[in-house]
């Protein structure tokens, strides 16, 4: 199988020895929403390898989501330097950020599924706005679809499936362009435990095919399974990165 | 499959706001009538100044022997001299750029001609050849300026008097253009909300899908990609528009001023041709195009925000 963007691994960051895996980087990243506000993001350096599964913990507001929102280029940081894929976004021209997109997914917590569109329409609608061709559609979507195991429900409504089916029709739309990066924002946070427990494995397997996971969580439990690299911010700074961390830290 | 795609997209947009779709419809088809209407007047004015100019044409009126009391007849009948002068006026050199042609009619033709045309009537009988004097026509190269002839010739003795044709028309002219300038406000009245409308239209249906334009720009689909929907929404709005204003504009010339110009106007007006209707047509077709970018490109701009 042949990813989107592998051509893009001899990058500015990929030439400092230290950093040749890395998809993500922050350097002295801020980054303030209103003048005079407290910044959502401080002066924050990150460093996310190709192929991690990174959580990122913390309370609400201390700034996950605008990290999220960061690495998506939806905002612009105020100051430092964010590298994606290889590439400065900070200094990315607006004309080829949706290119930049497609190699990368985004789940929220919502779902934000199409309610006229069908689990199948709904998931192909994310190969065609960017314009793959017919057959290919055919074969992917239903590969994908089996990937977050819902084979057999393609002709359901999103209003005739449970929350965490939802969900997994929203993995698998991220998932279904191969994206190098699926950013995952409280994927879990409108789903009971048992529930949850089956998006982290949907979204474990979408890791385990080589795709990066970012994911912003409250779920102690789905963290404390452990195994996975943990990030907390407070207040928009890095209070702890552990690589296999739990959620309240050592304690 | 992207085509068929975009054209579903519109179809889905078409069916969610038919109420507003429809209003840019009749917006744009009631403009473009009023636009397409001052611009077939424009061409109906044009092709009758152009017929009538041909024939018109300024007269001077030479003195018969019988008047002595008018214009510059104190001396009665013109004298041969006298109406040399006149001729010679009117070729001079200094004449020369506003006059054609200068042909004479003797006082002998001036009164066969006056004998053909109310033969039977009691005029006929009553004017004598001594009533009538010669007749210059004069054809000018733009009717227009008539007061340049009337004014060089109206003052020479021997000169009864100037007549000159376009007097008849001016009035009706004057009123065509009135009409004219009438329809073009309202057009532009009316263009201007045609404009509102459908830039209301574009941000109703840009918001109603805001959650699928939220979900395009996540998975990267290109600007041109998510506007151009709602681009061909207000264009293919507007095209119709324009289609039923050709439309009308052909079925009212055709059908009901045709026949009624022929019946009451036929001599005034001549011939109107609905086949005018399809000179005019690009132009209003072109009009709703531009009025259909114009609106989606003010309205888009906002969505051009990734």
């Amino acid at each position: 199988m042949t990813w989107p963007g592998d051509a893009l691994v001899t990058s500015p960051t990929a030439q400092k020895g230290q950093q040749r895996s890395a998809v993500i980087t922050f350097e002295n990243v801020t980054k303030i929403y209103a003048r005079g506000a407290r910044p959502a993001l401080d002066g924050l350096s990150l460093e996310i390898p190709r192929g991690q599964f990174c959580f990122l913990v913390g309370a609400s507001g201390s700034g996950k989501s605008t990290l999220l929102s960061v690495v998506l280029r939806e905002e612009r940081a105020t100051s430092g330097k964010v590298y994606v894929l290889g590439q400065d976004i900070t200094r990315m021209p607006s004309r080829r950020i949706p290119r930049f997109r497609r190699q990368i997914g985004a789940v929220f917590q919502d779902f934000r599924l199409l309610e006229g569109k069908n689990v199948f329409d709904n998931v192909a609608f994310a190969m065609q706005v960017i314009g793959r061709p017919r057959h290919a559609i055919m074969r992917s979507v239903p590969d994908v679809l089996k990937l977050v195991g819902l084979g057999g429900k393609e002709k359901r409504m999103p209003h005739e499936l449970s929350g965490g089916e939802q969900q997994r029709v929203a993995i698998a739309r991220a998932a279904v362009n191969r994206p190098r990066i699926l950013l995952a924002d409280e994927p879990t946070g409108n789903l009971d435990p048992r529930t949850s427990e089956g998006i982290m494995t949907v979204l474990e397997r979408v890791n385990q095919t080589g795709t990066t996971v970012v994911m912003a969580t409250h779920d102690v439990g789905l963290v404390d399974r452990g195994g996975h690299r943990v990030v907390e911010l407070v207040e928009g700074r890095i209070v702890r990165d552990e690589s296999s961390g739990y959620y309240g830290g050592d304690a | 499959m992207r085509i068929r795609f975009v054209l579903a997209e519109i179809f889905h947009g078409f069916r969610r706001n038919l109420t507003m779709i429809s209003a840019v419809i009749l917006v744009t088809f009631v403009s473009l009538s009023a636009v397409g209407a001052a611009l077939m007047l424009q061409l109906q004015v044009d092709r009758l100044k152009g017929a009538w100019y041909d024939k018109v044409e300024v007269q001077v009126w030479l003195c018969p022997a019988e008047v002595q009391d008018e214009g510059n007849c104190a001396a009665g009948a013109v004298t041969a001299d006298q109406q040399q002068a006149v001729e010679d006026r009117l070729n001079s050199s200094e004449l020369a750029p506003y006059v054609d042609e200068v042909t004479v009619e003797t006082k002998e033709e001036v009164y066969q001609s006056f004998q053909d045309r109310f033969s039977g009537s009691y005029l006929a009988e009553e004017v004598t050849q001594d009533s009538l004097g010669p007749v210059l026509h004069v054809k000018m190269s733009d009717p227009t300026n008539f007061e340049v002839v009337t004014d060089a010739v109206g003052t020479m003795p021997g000169v009864l008097e100037t007549y000159d044709q376009s007097d008849l028309f001016e009035p009706l002219f004057d009123v065509l253009a009135k009409v004219r300038l009438a329809a073009l406000a309202i057009a532009l009245v009316l263009a201007l909300a045609a404009i509102l409308l459908i830039t209301t239209t574009i941000r109703l249906s840009a918001l109603s899908r805001q959650r699928e334009t939220s979900i395009m720009k996540l998975v990267g689909a290109s600007n041109i990609f998510i506007q151009l929907p709602f681009m061909l929404e207000g264009a293919v709005a507007a095209l119709l528009g324009s289609a039923l204003a050709v439309g009308a504009l052909w079925g009212v010339t055709r059908f009901w001023l045709a026949d009624w110009v022929q019946a009451n106007f036929d001599l005034l007006m001549g011939q109107i041709n609905p086949m005018d209707v399809f000179k005019v047509a690009p132009w209003l077709v072109l009009a709703a195009v531009v009025l259909a970018g114009f609106s989606s490109a003010l309205t888009l701009r906002r969505f051009t925000k990734v």
